[in-house]
């Protein structure tokens, strides 16, 4: 675990609401070496999803430097960081997000419309990452056909169906219950211990976290402690 | 699943709105294939193929009366086999029923119309009492009128000489058409003109709208009409002389500027079906601000995530526009059939092509703001609901 997956130096990022300008990361400096699997908490409003949204490439920074998988992404302009996203993260969210227009293997086929693969080659991939999850046998179910659990196993699935590098995770089971929760929280412990996917969680969740590796607390914009 | 499908499946997430949107612009599509072709069909140039009569009216207005002394000159035309007049008498049926009503000479329009078929004693006594009216086969069912009755006709523009408005004529005939079309023109019925001359309080003897030309051949129909007019020029009767279908839509041009009244009729049907489509494609970008959002952080760019809401707005309008085109099509066909070919709502080339580019407008319309919105989204944002 000594190649770096996730370098971070001196970066501070800045919101303008309105007339004022509030800086929520402060001069934050973070390593997350490949194969890793860090959970970020913190209490509201100190920086964990800006960080998360730094590292997975949906903002940039107002000053420093974030590099991922080997890109300098506060040099990326929007099209090449679109076309970063697609290659090297997966992203998972509280609410799953999933399309509810289309089926289960649908919402997973989508990251890989933007590939050359052929449709037959798509649909062999959205059957192994659905089988991945758990879920062959809901393939052709529509999300509000499905439990919360079901939900956000579809959602890991989409995220994983390219095969990123790096799992992008945003509270993935602050809507579930303890149970169904663990047994997400496993899948992705899983695909770190056993895919090799660098994963980096937010979470307010301390059982949550016992899954991670190691635990990152930030604090008004800063990186308080590195726990074991 | 494709990008096609994806875009068809958004489409239909709210299946009543869509099919709804979907319904109006197929009416408005209907609307403008019909009216265009209308306006087409107005704006044409003359056509003299194929043509058999020739209609001759005063150069201004065939509501301006010739005088029938231009009988033999006409007859004198080469070309000319034989010549027949007719006088619009507009008369009202009951209360306010309109009836097509001319005033004619009987056995000069039997030569000249032989495609309205009727007993020769009929036409023997139509031409020798003064009161007689013939109706067509079409009009006399729709008013249950037989042969004998006294048809009562009051006229907006003829009073008799005693100043009294309302006529009245002896039905001594009913003619049908020869075959299908021709059964379908005979929503018509013929008075005699000797009569109506004399009995009618304006002084419009020996005078009438227009005159029908019969032709010994049809290839020469350009040049009689060229000598006709040419023949009565500079004189106080100067003519026009056109073909039957010409001068029909002469005829419908007297309600006011055809192309004017279809232009705005277009306008108002495509302004108001830009705000139900706007409407219902900004709608749709507004409820799923989130799902873009999440497209574009799986990878999608700023332009795909433009083009899936143009494809959106395209394919409602192409499926909706061309279903439309294809309705006014099918529809201009049956008033072409149904009115014996005399009015041909035609759906030509120019007006499918001027029909593909109001989709194709249309789309941009409709598409090119929600699609900049979505396009301007800023993921942390929209996932953040702000």
């Amino acid at each position: 675990m000594s190649e770096a997956m996730v370098e971070i130096h001196n970066v501070t990022k800045v919101y303008e609401r309105g007339k004022q300008k509030v800086e929520v990361l402060h001069g934050l400096t973070l390593n997350i070496p490949k194969g890793d699997f860090v959970a970020l908490m913190g209490p509201s409003g100190s920086g964990k999803t800006t960080l998360l949204n730094l590292i997975g490439g949906l903002d940039k920074p107002t000053s420093g430097e974030v590099m991922v998988a080997g890109s300098r992404l506060d040099q990326l302009g929007g099209s090449q960081l679109a076309h970063w996203r697609a290659h090297n993260v997966g992203f998972v969210f509280q609410f799953y997000n999933l399309m509810p227009v289309l089926s289960a293997e649908g919402n997973v086929e989508l990251p890989l419309l933007l590939t050359k693969l052929s449709s037959a080659q798509r649909k062999k991939n959205v059957a192994v990452a659905l089988q991945i999850v758990g879920l062959s046998d809901r393939a052709k179910h529509k999300p509000k056909e499905l439990s919360g659990g079901q939900e956000q196993r579809v959602a890991i699935a989409r995220a994983l169906v390219s095969d990123p590098q790096l799992l992008v995770c945003d509270e993935p089971t602050g809507d579930l219950d303890r149970s169904t929760a663990d047994e997400i929280l496993g899948l992705v412990q899983v695909l770190n211990r056993e895919h090799g996917k660098t994963v980096v969680m937010v979470t307010h969740d301390p059982k949550a976290a016992e899954f991670a590796r190691r635990t990152l607390h930030l604090e008004k914009g800063q990186l308080l402690e590195q726990a074991a | 699943m494709t990008k096609t499908s994806f875009v068809i499946a958004n489409l239909f997430r709210k299946r009543t709105r869509t099919i709804l949107t979907l319904l109006s612009v197929i009416m408005a599509f209907v609307l403008f294939g019909l009216l265009q072709s209308v306006n087409s069909l107005f704006n044409a140039g003359a056509d003299f193929v194929g043509a058999t009569r020739l209609m001759t009216q005063a150069r201004v207005s065939f509501t301006q009366p010739l005088p029938t002394g231009m009988v033999p000159k006409l007859e004198a035309v080469p070309g000319v086999e034989r010549v027949a007049y007719s006088m619009w008498f507009g008369g009202v049926w009951q209360e306010n029923t309109p009836l097509f009503v001319f005033a004619i000479d009987p056995l000069r329009y039997r030569d000249v119309y032989p495609e309205y078929v009727m007993p020769d004693e009929q036409w023997q006594t139509f031409a020798h009492t003064r009161t007689a009216m013939i109706a067509g086969k079409v009009l006399a069912d729709q008013y249950g009128w037989k042969v004998g009755q006294k048809i009562p006709i009051s006229s907006n523009i003829y009073p008799q000489k005693n100043g009294s408005k309302a006529w009245a004529f002896d039905l001594v005939g009913i003619f049908d058409g020869k075959d299908d079309a021709w059964r379908k023109q005979t929503n018509i019925a013929f008075i005699q003109s000797e009569y109506f001359d004399e009995a009618n309080s304006f002084n419009l003897k020996g005078r009438t709208n227009f005159f029908i030309l019969k032709l010994a051949d049809s290839k020469q129909a350009q040049a009689v009409s060229k000598t006709i007019d040419a023949m009565f020029e500079n004189s106080p009767d100067e003519t026009k002389t056109q073909t039957e279908k010409d001068f029909n839509l002469g005829f419908v041009k007297q309600i006011g500027d055809i192309a004017l009244i279809v232009h705005w009729i277009l306008f108002a049907v495509f302004f108001t079906l830009l705000l139900v489509v706007g409407n219902t494609m900004a709608q749709s970008v507004r409820e799923r601000v989130p799902e873009l959002a999440v497209l574009k952080t799986l990878g999608f760019t700023d332009g795909s995530v433009l083009f899936f809401v143009l494809a959106e707005a395209f394919s409602l309008c192409l499926f909706g526009g061309l279903l439309g085109l294809v309705l006014a099509t099918a529809l201009g066909a049956m008033v072409e059939k149904g009115t014996g070919g005399q009015f041909v709502v035609r759906l030509d080339a120019g007006v499918w092509s001027i029909g593909i580019l109001a989709i194709v407008l249309m789309s941009l319309a409709v598409g090119l703001l929600p699609g900049l919105r979505a396009r301007r989204l800023r993921i942390v944002d929209a996932l953040a609901g702000r």
